[in-house]
């Protein structure tokens, strides 16, 4: 993970105004700061809303609405497994079975050595050659349990500096 | 001289290993001493047979796939390069694939053959050629050849377009928005995505000319999060074409204004609905409205706002080019124009077929499809995405047509097909279906919040055996309940694939959840 992740109310401060005099500015600085942190850093949510000039109870209840904002850390890689029907139709659940069972956790959760955290997505547009996995922001297609598991192989002997 | 080569940059390339392919056909050829220029297209569509690599000869483009990085030494040993068609994934001269030629692909005209990001390429493809026709007019008289062309809304409601650019263009307002619904959230569809990834300046075109038709300067495309590919390349996109004068201040040195930003969404199925989708634009959270007021008249910070589809917007500007009457000539009824379909899941040839209205299901899963991918006997389909209904084989010869669909309480929707073979249990689907409106509603009323909620737990007594006669006339009371008393489509729809489970495949409800269908 490079060091541009660390926080601070600096940092924060510098997305928020970069992005604050947009129309409906407050998407926009949740993104903005998920993308530069891995996830929405809980001193981020009094400076918003200062910025933007609404409560901390707004704030956290956007945050809380959409299902992409994280609140807390992610691992060095996010694994998201579409569960959506394309994909159960051609064995997604067979699939989000044995990643947990492999990975030894549930959705919303990250594995010990902190290397993968897994999520649950509903489509990735890939839904005529699942089932789908999306590792960070590349998506992978028909992802047997098989090459799940060459997948996580992967994810778990490159350096770190690969990370996007 | 240095021959073309084509490797696709879409979602569905890239996740079957289309970049490898593209490195390694370089370094191979290059070790031969072979000059090629590799192209980064979009996809045409055909998924099945991604990645498919098209070399350009002096007779045309000649495709081969699905590709696999241990296959390209012995293409390139087999003539590959000179369009050579003796290797078994060899498929011939591109327009000739079946799949490929049978369709009728007006508004995906150009995918797959050009740089999704060449502005020349889009230009040398009659790119423009309806935004320079809507310069030439006056607002009404676009709105007019938008009606006339009979084209209905694609994101899922069918309501005609040009009715709606109409109610925009009738409400004085200082300012008015165009919003393209990029949200795509229904499994089984990727139609918008291709249009995003493989031809962008079609879409930015489409919302210019509505912005043109209805006095609107500033347009927003609301994208869902989960496609970031598209992100990248519309951004770009709109940043090559405010270079080149066709967004922004001055629209092909006209004076006209139209400005142009793409807003991610933030995984939430909901958010494509309309309305929700407004808020959520500025800043809030994802609460449905109540309708009236239509955002015709009061949508995106209370202005006059045109909400449409990425297919909606995308079909403009060949009626723009062709005419009203070239689009309407295609369709049955009052489905004018073509669907864009996506056949999905377990199907052996999947990917984007675009058809004038009125095809059956069965042509389209049998002669395009191929069939299931796993072989096995196809048991149902669901059509139109989460919302949509499953259908038995009794039903797959209703022609694709918005009417017929409606009479047997099935949608087309957006267009996605999601073949299921006889392994599915129905009633582990029903069951998703709930379970998928508890995760998605927005919780503005009780039927859908809570109702999905209680539809979960009645399903899995149903599943085990409990009381199961009792829970079953339960589930169907539940399900009445939601559609009557549901604000929107969330609560309202997701009955639909719950009843239709339940209706043509009712032997799935009578056993245990693991067990053996007896
Ligand atoms: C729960 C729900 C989800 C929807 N999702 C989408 C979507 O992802 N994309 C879309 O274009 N329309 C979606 N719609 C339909 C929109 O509300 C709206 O009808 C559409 O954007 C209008 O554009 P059109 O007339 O071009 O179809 C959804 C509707 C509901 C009720
Ligand atoms: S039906 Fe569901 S999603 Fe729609 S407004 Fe009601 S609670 Fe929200
Ligand atoms: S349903 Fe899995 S990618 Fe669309
Ligand atoms: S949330 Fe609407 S009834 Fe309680």
């Amino acid at each position: 993970m490079n060091e541009s992740r660390e926080w601070s109310s600096q940092s924060i401060q510098a997305e928020i105004n970069a992005l604050r005099h947009k129309p409906g500015a407050l998407l926009p600085i949740l993104h903005a700061l998920q993308d530069r942190f891995g996830f929405i850093p809980p001193d981020a949510v009094p400076l918003i809303a200062e910025s933007l000039q609404l409560t901390s109870a707004e704030v956290h209840g956007v945050i809380s609405f959409y299902h992409h904002f994280r609140t807390a850390p992610p691992g060095r890689h996010v694994v998201q497994i579409c569960r959506a029907e394309a994909c159960q139709a051609v064995g997604a659940r067979q699939l989000e079975a044995h990643a947990k069972a492999r990975l030894g956790i549930d959705y919303h959760q990250t594995t010990s050595d902190r290397d993968i955290t897994l999520e649950a997505v509903y489509c990735l547009g890939n839904c005529a050659c699942g089932p789908s996995v999306r590792v960070d922001n590349g998506v992978r297609g028909r992802v047997t349990p098989e090459a799940f598991d060459a997948l996580l192989d992967e994810l778990q002997t490159r350096p770190l500096e690969v990370i996007a | 001289m240095s021959i073309r080569v084509f490797v696709p940059r879409d979602t569905t390339a890239l996740a079957l290993g289309a970049d490898a392919i593209a490195n390694r056909l370089a370094r191979e050829a290059a070790a031969r001493g072979e000059s090629i220029t590799l192209v980064r297209n979009g996809s045409r569509g055909l998924a099945w047979l991604e990645p498919l690599v098209e070399v350009e000869t002096p007779t045309g483009r000649f495709a081969y796939g699905p590709v696999a990085l241990a296959d390209i030494p012995a293409l390139l040993d087999s003539g590959m390069l000179q369009g050579s068609v003796t290797h078994s994934l060899a498929l011939g001269p591109t327009e000739e694939i079946d799949y490929l030629a049978r369709q009728q692909r007006l508004t995906f005209a150009r995918i797959g053959i050009t740089d999704p990001l060449s502005i020349e390429d889009y230009r040398a493809h009659s790119g423009f050629r309806g935004l320079e026709a809507a310069l030439q007019s006056a607002p009404p008289d676009i709105v007019e050849e938008v009606k006339a062309s009979g084209l209905r809304g694609r994101g899922g409601a069918a309501f005609p377009t040009g009715i709606k650019w109409q109610t925009v263009l009738d409400t004085p307002a200082d300012q008015k928005y165009i919003v393209c619904n990029a949200d795509e959230g229904d499994s089984g569809t990727f139609a918008d995505r291709l249009v995003m990834e493989c031809d962008p300046y079609l879409l930015i075109e489409g919302m210019t000319i509505a912005g043109l038709a209805v006095g609107a300067t500033q347009g927003y495309i609301y994208l869902r999060s989960e496609y970031p590919l598209a992100k990248e390349i519309l951004d770009e996109a709109i940043a090559h074409a405010e270079q080149a004068g066709y967004l922004g201040e001055n629209l092909c040195g006209s004076g006209r204004v139209f400005h142009l930003e793409v807003r991610l969404g933030a995984g939430a199925y909901i958010c494509g609905e309309e309305t929700s989708l407004l808020e959520s634009l500025e800043g809030k959270r994802g609460l449905v409205r109540f309708k009236p007021p239509l955002p015709a008249i009061e949508g995106l910070f209370g202005l006059p706002t045109v909400v449409n589809n990425v297919l909606s917007l995308a079909a403009v500007p060949f009626i723009l080019a062709e005419g009203a009457e070239a689009y309407a000539t295609h369709g049955m009824g009052r489905s004018r124009g073509t669907l864009a379909l996506q056949l999905a899941g377990n199907v052996k040839r999947g990917g984007l077929v675009e058809l004038a209205f009125g095809t059956t299901l069965r042509t389209l899963m049998e002669e395009f499809g191929g069939g299931t991918l796993s072989d096995k006997p196809l048991r149902a389909v669901q059509v139109g995405g989460p919302l949509g209904a499953y259908l038995p084989e009794s039903q797959w010869d209703l022609p694709l047509d918005y009417e017929a669909f409606a009479a047997e309480s099935a949608v087309l929707g957006h267009g996605g097909v999601v073949m299921f073979d006889e392994s599915v249990d129905m009633a582990e689907q029903a069951r998703f279906s709930m379970e998928f409106c508890k995760v998605e509603s927005c919780g503005k009323c009780t039927p859908c919040r809570i109702g999905s909620t209680r539809g979960v737990e009645v399903i899995d007594r149903i599943r085990a055996d409990q009381n199961r006669e009792a829970n079953l006339a339960l589930l169907h009371d539940l399900c009445e309940t939601m559609v009557d008393g549901s604000l929107c489509a969330m609560g309202g729809m997701t009955p639909f694939p719950v009843q239709s489970a339940l209706n043509h495949f009712p032997d799935d409800f009578q056993r245990a959840a693991n067990g053996d269908r007896s």
